[in-house]
């Protein structure tokens, strides 16, 4: 049981609460990979996922984990509906809180969004992102990875490099393995690291070789381009040649350091096509597999808080 | 109407005095003031003032008026003391024709009960590009020149602007915020708007665009006046022009005097302003800044937005709160703080745009109009914000704990506020 109805970031998590989604994940890892990958815990429900901004990946891992729990699910396309029509956000969420869902799974371009929109409503609503905010159940999968390649999440450092300006999957990792007790830096050229981040308990460096010494595990970040408005890098050949993660760069890391991508990658731009494909090194497929198994354990744990809710209302 | 007004606290910003007395109200005009104990409307020990003139009120007309109408703007300020209203011209269509001007000061004249002086557009359509008609606008009674939040970007349209400005002896008031920078940004830059994710401008886009209009000033010798000052990082550049001599003044809403910027925290819209809210570092040094006198007017920037446009995401809600029933008693709370004193206080509320101006009115002297109110500085009271006589309630003040009424509100000895 989570205390909050509603999964709005890693901010509003305990330590004890991020354990426990964990530890819950490790059962649908289990499940996932057996040939019945169904369990019940969603039945009855209706989950919806509104997605305000393109995604693939994401969306579709949501939509798995709500069917292989046995939830009704619907996809709705926010970008063809109503809100080009001129509809404001809290008038679709109220439209759609009439229909009675039970899990809004929301992603918006603007941060703090989906907050706003889990006022109007009655269901319980997971970000799967807003704006520069937060990501969290892309942080949760990403503390699974860790956890299960490191046996355990404390006392590690972390890297996390590249575009952390436009990065809300940069800032619920932060929070998150903050929380956790780990060493956190942010590795990035000056231009992409937002004003003051150096006062939210983190270490910053521009300086890539300098950065991954002595590191466990090395997040890579997307180069945003679609975010930017305006020249925040000279050109793509030059960050890769700064801040490309390649092998010689990663030789500064641990030698067991493993390396990250929430994806989708530009290949020779933010990370060496060979070195995201190095099953030795690279955890990247593996955070997909972790991605299902996090949303499951979350979409149950907010489904027993609703029963619970339910519950306290007939007594 | 002849009246005396007796037993009050006479707050006088020009000799900086607090002390009990009378008021003799004379065919609209102050006419004697005697000690206390003169036979009169006894007004039971409480603060007699020089009105309110409140410079940078939006009303929503025309354009806008589900927003603000000239008649609940009129109610609004009677009830928040302000006696004078200087407007701003960035409605819709923009007030940048002496036509349009003159369709507002008719308006204003039947529906408002305090004074209305309003300000016109400094170029066409507010958009940085041509200057509009300065004479022929003054003629029609426009006080100053501004467009309002959108800075004049073009330093070659400004400089003619100030120089042709000039030599009418017209006042531009300017919005001194670098445009580039701040382009899209909805906090003050720093940790909190990166841990909230928003766009962030730095507050030295606010001292870049200062200085550079602080140069245009020194080479075109125009008369200048910032809207709203927010940051340290601005003061060195107005403490310098004002040192040199140059005609330069500057302004403050009581939002920046009195919240900083956590108070957005919770993507609370209602405290999302133009600037945006700074660090409490800023905050005490622009208290400051008003004490010394380096800061020269506090005011409301009273911005009406329906319901509409602020229940959005924070970065697609409209910028702007309502103040003209707020600013006294927001701008109490720095009294009651003991960061200024009364009559320091009515310095900056009425004196000097007063002076900035050219009015009569502001003070309390023998044949300055009878533009006054009568207040209750301590009064405390829980602000319900449905209780705004404003058309619009989007104050960052909602619930908060003040102090601080109105009792009466008088125009040219006419009373436009309170029991008679």
């Amino acid at each position: 049981m989570l205390t909050s109805r509603h999964l709005l970031g890693i901010e509003g998590l305990s330590k004890q609460e991020i354990t426990a989604i964990l530890d819950l994940s490790e059962t649908y890892v289990r499940q996932n990979r057996q040939p019945n990958k169904h369990s019940n815990a969603l039945n009855g429900l209706t989950q919806v996922n509104m997605f305000f901004e393109a995604s693939t990946r994401t969306q579709s891992s949501f939509e798995i984990a709500g069917k292989r729990l046995g939830a009704d699910v619907m996809n709705m396309a926010m970008q063809a509906s109503s809100i080009t029509k001129g509809e404001t956000l809290i008038d679709t969420a109220m439209t759609l809180n009439a229909m009675h869902p039970d899990l809004l799974v929301v992603r918006h371009p603007h941060s703090g969004a989906v907050a706003l929109l889990a006022e109007k409503v009655n269901c319980a609503v997971l970000n799967a992102g807003d704006g520069q905010h937060e990501h969290p159940t892309q942080a949760l999968l990403d503390a699974l990875t860790i956890r299960r390649a490191k046996g355990r999440l404390h006392r590690l450092t972390i890297a996390i490099c590249g575009d952390i300006a436009h990065s809300r999957v940069a800032r619920s990792n932060m929070f998150l393995l903050g929380k956790m007790e780990n060493r956190v830096r942010l590795i990035g050229p000056r231009t992409l690291m937002p004003a003051g981040v150096d006062q939210l308990g983190v270490e910053v460096t521009d300086n890539m070789v300098e950065g991954l010494k002595g590191v466990d595990v090395v997040m890579m970040l997307r180069l945003q381009k679609e975010r930017m408005d305006g020249g925040f890098i000279p050109s793509t050949r030059e960050y890769y040649h700064r801040w490309g993660l390649d092998a010689a760069k990663l030789a500064n890391a641990k030698p067991d350091a493993i390396v990250m991508h929430p994806g989708p990658m530009n290949r020779g731009v933010e990370i060496d096509g060979v070195l995201a494909d190095d099953i030795n090194r690279s955890v990247i497929q593996e955070q997909v597999e972790m991605g299902v198994a996090v949303r499951m354990a979350v979409m149950d744990l907010l489904a027993r808080g609703l029963r619970r809710q339910e519950k306290d209302v007939m007594v | 109407m002849n009246f005396t007004l007796t037993n009050a606290r006479l707050i006088n910003p020009e000799t900086g005095t607090d002390t009990l007395g009378a008021l003799r109200i004379e065919n609209g005009l102050i006419a004697e003031i005697l000690p206390a104990g003169t036979e009169g409307i006894d007004c039971n020990g409480k603060c007699l003032a020089p009105g309110i003139i409140d410079i940078g009120v939006k009303i929503g007309e025309p354009g806008e008026r589900h927003k603000e109408s000239f008649r609940t703007a009129g109610m609004s300020a009677a009830a928040g003391g302000v006696t004078t209203m200087v407007t701003r011209p960035d409605t819709t269509p923009a007030i940048d024709t002496p036509e349009i001007l003159d369709f507002f000061r008719r308006r204003a004249a039947d529906m408002v009960p305090v004074n209305v002086l309003p300000m016109a557009a400094l170029t066409k359509g507010r958009n940085g590009a041509e200057m509009t008609e300065i004479s022929f606008l003054q003629d029609a009674g426009a006080v100053a020149f501004t467009d309002g939040d959108r800075p004049v970007s073009n330093p070659k349209v400004l400089q003619r602007a100030l120089t042709y400005a000039a030599d009418l002896n017209a006042l531009v008031m300017a919005h001194p915020q670098e445009p580039t920078l701040s382009q899209g940004a909805c906090a003050t830059s720093g940790p909190l708007a990166t841990k909230m994710g928003l766009p962030g401008v730095s507050p030295m886009a606010e001292r870049i665009q200062l200085e550079r209009d602080l140069a245009l000033v020194e080479m075109t010798g125009g008369r200048y006046h910032a809207d709203q000052i927010t940051t340290a990082h601005s003061l060195p550049a107005l403490q310098r022009a004002k040192d040199a001599g140059l005609q330069v003044t500057a302004g403050i809403s009581a939002h920046h005097l009195t919240l900083n910027q956590f108070d957005i925290e919770g993507y609370r819209t209602f405290f999302k302003l133009k600037p945006p809210l700074r660090s409490e570092d800023d905050r005490l040094a622009m208290v400051q800044a008003v004490s010394t006198g380096l800061i020269d007017i506090i005011c409301s920037m009273h911005t009406p937005q329906d319901e509409e446009s602020k229940r959005l995401p924070f970065e697609e809600a409209a910028s702007g709160a309502v103040g003209l029933e707020t600013l006294l008693p927001a701008c109490l709370q720095l009294v009651h703080a003991e960061a200024l004193t009364l009559p320091q206080l009515f310095r900056n509320l009425s004196l000097n745009p007063a002076k900035l101006l050219g009015l009569a009115s502001g003070r309390l002297a023998i044949s300055a109009p009878a533009d006054l109110i009568l207040f209750d500085p301590d009064k405390p009271f829980v602000l319900n914000r449905s209780n705004l006589l404003s058309k619009s309630k989007n104050t960052p003040y909602d619930l908060r704990r003040m102090q601080g009424s109105v009792l009466k509100a008088f125009v040219s000895g006419k009373q436009v506020w309170g029991p008679t």
